[in-house]
């Protein structure tokens, strides 16, 4: 199976070596990874800054750069947050270009439901055992594409123990440009979720977006809790599995 | 997305709201401090935080459950498709209500806007000699500051929703469309009811609850006019139907020998078997019961002497910006909306201030979706902003009122209209512009990357936003896009 890398622009510039790790999960499993060198941004930000106009220049690119890639069967990003984008809302907003956008939009994939659901795999290996993690389901992966239970089958297919965090399917605070413009409401929604966050290992999620939210609030407030993206703890888990 | 045959414009307003509509009163808060306000909640009363959190994660929690019984996405459904088919034919509803209201015997009235509605109140309290009323719970009583009216014309209102009396109490408005005390704490409460019924200040809520109940009886048993809400009008039976669970709004609508009724133009069902299903949904949405501990069908005044029910039954409906709101595009599907308050409950954003940051009589997700086009966008600024599109309003709404997807509208419809701050537009747009070419967009953001970890970065405006209250991460060293050109093992 030949798969498109969407890297998304915090991956790229803030977890690299996540998207790194989704690479090599994605060979692992068999898949050809092509990374398509002109992608940017998928729009997000304009579209929920009301920048309509903006959001459709933005996914129109995104639809033309990933529709030059021959005999791509899937495009997958380690974003739900993006992937959404991509698969709820550029078909919508496309325009003239509704066709080409739907057809992107189906076959994007967030990288765990990719896994799960397009290439049928729920075990990886033993590489997560005797790891207790805790998950934050991000928003839009959650809500918008249902995944409520992809994340959570990898990481239990790798060993891991996925600890009850009531809070896990809150929303982080991060929101783009919410973040900035109400910096004092989003970080007090980052702290309800640390502060009943779970004794863990580490704080497990498929977001960047969410993970630069958290971890940043952490940091700030000196606490000690370590984050992770998924893509690096799903190539973790399949270390040991056979090749 | 729209119903199909909208009728004309002229058909759905009010039938005789001919008088030229009054703004609202100005509330004492405004939208536009909704930054200031938020902030001021969260760093100077975190008792407000911490009552609201732990308020609504329990609503919403009960909610879920709620919901989980039963098959709630055809009951959301089904609730969506009869608020759509009311919404696309309210000029003849509306009409059908009057008559059967009249013919139960209820007076009618319409009100165009808020001081229409406050001047039929105090007309109807004043032909009753009214020098007392009893109020049940009712937003719309707030939208139009009926309160002050009635207080300036020398009635005397006592609030007997539990919630509603506490606030009146302290000067406060509601910061829930449910639960309008609910960013007060039980040891507020206590020292509140301490300093003003006479109560212990260690009294348990039982107590506390006792000592409002014996002063509010009096209120009730002296009353000339008893004012409610609606939670629904039933057009074909003219059935004025209002949920509770404390028993005032019962003894509100059947002690005083005068009810009024405010109700806002939308709040019509169609049947009175509509009536058994949006009674259960908006129960479990709300509070997460079966069905509220009351419900109330007033069906008319007593038929003859003796009999219950007051003498006079009064209905106001109100339009105060809803028909403006059903011709727009998209906003006409917040007139759906059946005041349960899921929204809010489900809402992280209103979790951690409660609803007086908003500015707003509705707070909270509905509200930054209803107010725009109730009082105006540049109005309502910034509160289609205030969200972080989570989603989950949209998912707890019994009406299925695509919150998120609105909140989307108001603010392009912002930015067309250059509400919005202008350095944050041009940082947007210019990402934008970048987007489309991958050469300079690497190089942009490359910049923007190491400029924003450095010292320097401060300076920026939405970057010194995010470092104010989060460390910010070190990028990665080198780019994923480098590491893929060295080889990825």
């Amino acid at each position: 199976m030949k798969v498109a890398l969407f890297v998304t622009c915090l991956a790229e510039r803030y977890f690299a070596a996540a998207a790194a790790d989704a690479v090599r999960l994605l060979r692992r499993l068999g898949c050809e990874v092509v990374f398509p060198e002109d992608q940017t941004c998928c729009g997000q930000p304009a579209h929920t800054a009301g920048l309509a106009a903006d959001a459709r220049e933005m996914a129109g690119h995104a639809v033309r750069v990933f529709a030059r890639v021959a005999d791509c069967d899937a495009v997958v990003a380690p974003s739900g947050s993006c992937a959404a984008m991509v698969k709820k809302v550029f078909p919508e907003i496309a325009g003239t270009g509704r066709a080409a956008a739907a057809e992107l939009a189906g076959k994007t994939y967030e990288l765990a439901e990719f896994v799960v659901r397009r290439l049928g795999v729920e075990r990886l290996g033993t590489g997560l055992a005797g790891r207790r993690v805790a998950l934050h389901h991000g928003c839009h992966g959650l809500r918008e594409l249902g995944l409520d239970r992809e994340a959570r089958t990898l990481l239990e297919g790798s060993g891991a123990e996925v600890v009850p965090w009531d809070a896990d399917r809150e929303c982080c605070g991060f929101g783009g440009l919410f973040a900035v413009k109400f910096p004092e409401v989003s970080a007090a929604m980052a702290d309800r979720k640390l502060d009943c966050a779970p004794e863990a290992d580490c704080i497990v999620s498929g977001d960047p977006g969410c993970l630069l939210q958290m971890e940043g609030r952490t940091k700030a407030r000196g606490l000690g809790a370590e984050f992770m993206h998924l893509a690096t703890a799903l190539w973790q888990g399949v270390a040991d599995a056979p090749q | 997305m729209a119903p199909g045959a909208l009728p004309a414009a002229s058909g759905r307003t009010a039938p005789s709201a001919s008088a030229a509509s009054s703004p609202p009163p100005r509330p004492a808060t405004r939208p536009g401090d909704y930054a200031a306000r938020s902030r001021r909640i969260i760093e100077e009363t975190p008792e407000v935080r911490e009552a609201v959190t732990d308020a609504t994660l329990l609503f919403d929690r009960k909610r879920r459950s709620a919901y989980a019984e039963i098959e709630s996405e055809t009951w959301r459904r089904w609730a969506e498709g009869v608020k759509n088919h009311v919404l696309a034919r309210l000029d003849h509803y509306l009409m059908e209500a009057e008559a059967r209201l009249t013919a139960n015997g209820a007076h009618v009235h319409w009100a165009a806007g808020a001081r229409e509605a406050q001047e039929i109140v105090t007309a109807v309290a004043a032909g009753a000699s009214a020098r007392t009323v009893v109020k049940g719970k009712s937003m719309v009583s707030e939208e139009i500051a009926l309160n002050e009216a009635l207080e300036e014309a020398g009635v005397k209102v006592f609030e007997t929703d539990l919630g509603e009396y506490v606030l009146q109490l302290l000067g406060e408005s509601p910061s829930h469309i449910v639960g309008p005390a609910i960013h007060k704490n039980l040891e507020q409460v206590q020292r509140l009811f301490a300093q003003r019924l006479g109560t212990s200040p260690g009294d348990h809520p039982d107590a506390l609850a006792r000592a409002a109940r014996d002063l509010l009886r009096d209120a009730f048993t002296s009353a000339d006019v008893g004012i409610t809400g609606a939670n629904f009008v039933v057009a074909e039976t003219g059935t004025v139907a209002l949920v509770e669970n404390e028993g005032n709004i019962r003894l509100a609508t059947s002690l005083p020998r005068v009810h009024i009724v405010l109700a806002g133009i939308e709040r019509l069902l169609p049947r009175l078997s509509d009536l058994a299903g949006f009674l259960q949904l908006t129960a479990r949405a709300a509070t997460g019961q079966p069905l509220s501990c009351f419900v109330t069908l007033v069906q008319g005044p007593a038929s003859a002497p003796g009999d219950d029910g007051p003498e006079e039954v009064h209905v106001v409906f109100l339009d105060n910006g809803r028909t403006s709101v059903l011709e727009h595009e998209h906003a006409w599907q917040t007139l759906r909306c059946v005041r349960c308050g899921a929204c809010l409950n489900a809402c992280p954003v209103y979790r951690q201030t409660g609803g007086h940051a908003y500015g707003s009589v509705y707070s909270g997700p509905i509200g930054a979706v209803l107010d725009p086009g109730r009082v105006g966008l540049r109005e309502a600024m910034p509160l289609p902003f205030a969200s972080s599109l989570c989603g989950a309003c949209g998912d707890a709404c019994p009406v299925r009122i695509p919150i998120p997807e609105l909140l989307v509208r108001w603010r392009e419809e912002a930015q067309e209209a250059g509400l919005t701050p202008k350095t944050e537009r041009a940082a947007l747009s210019a990402l934008a512009g970048a987007a489309t070419r991958p050469r300079l967009f690497q190089a942009a953001a490359r910049a923007a990357t190491r400029f924003g970890a450095s010292r320097a970065g401060r300076a920026l405006p939405m970057l010194g936003a995010w470092r104010r209250k989060r460390t910010l991460p070190r990028p990665s060293r080198p780019t994923f896009r480098e590491l893929w050109r060295e080889g990825i093992e």
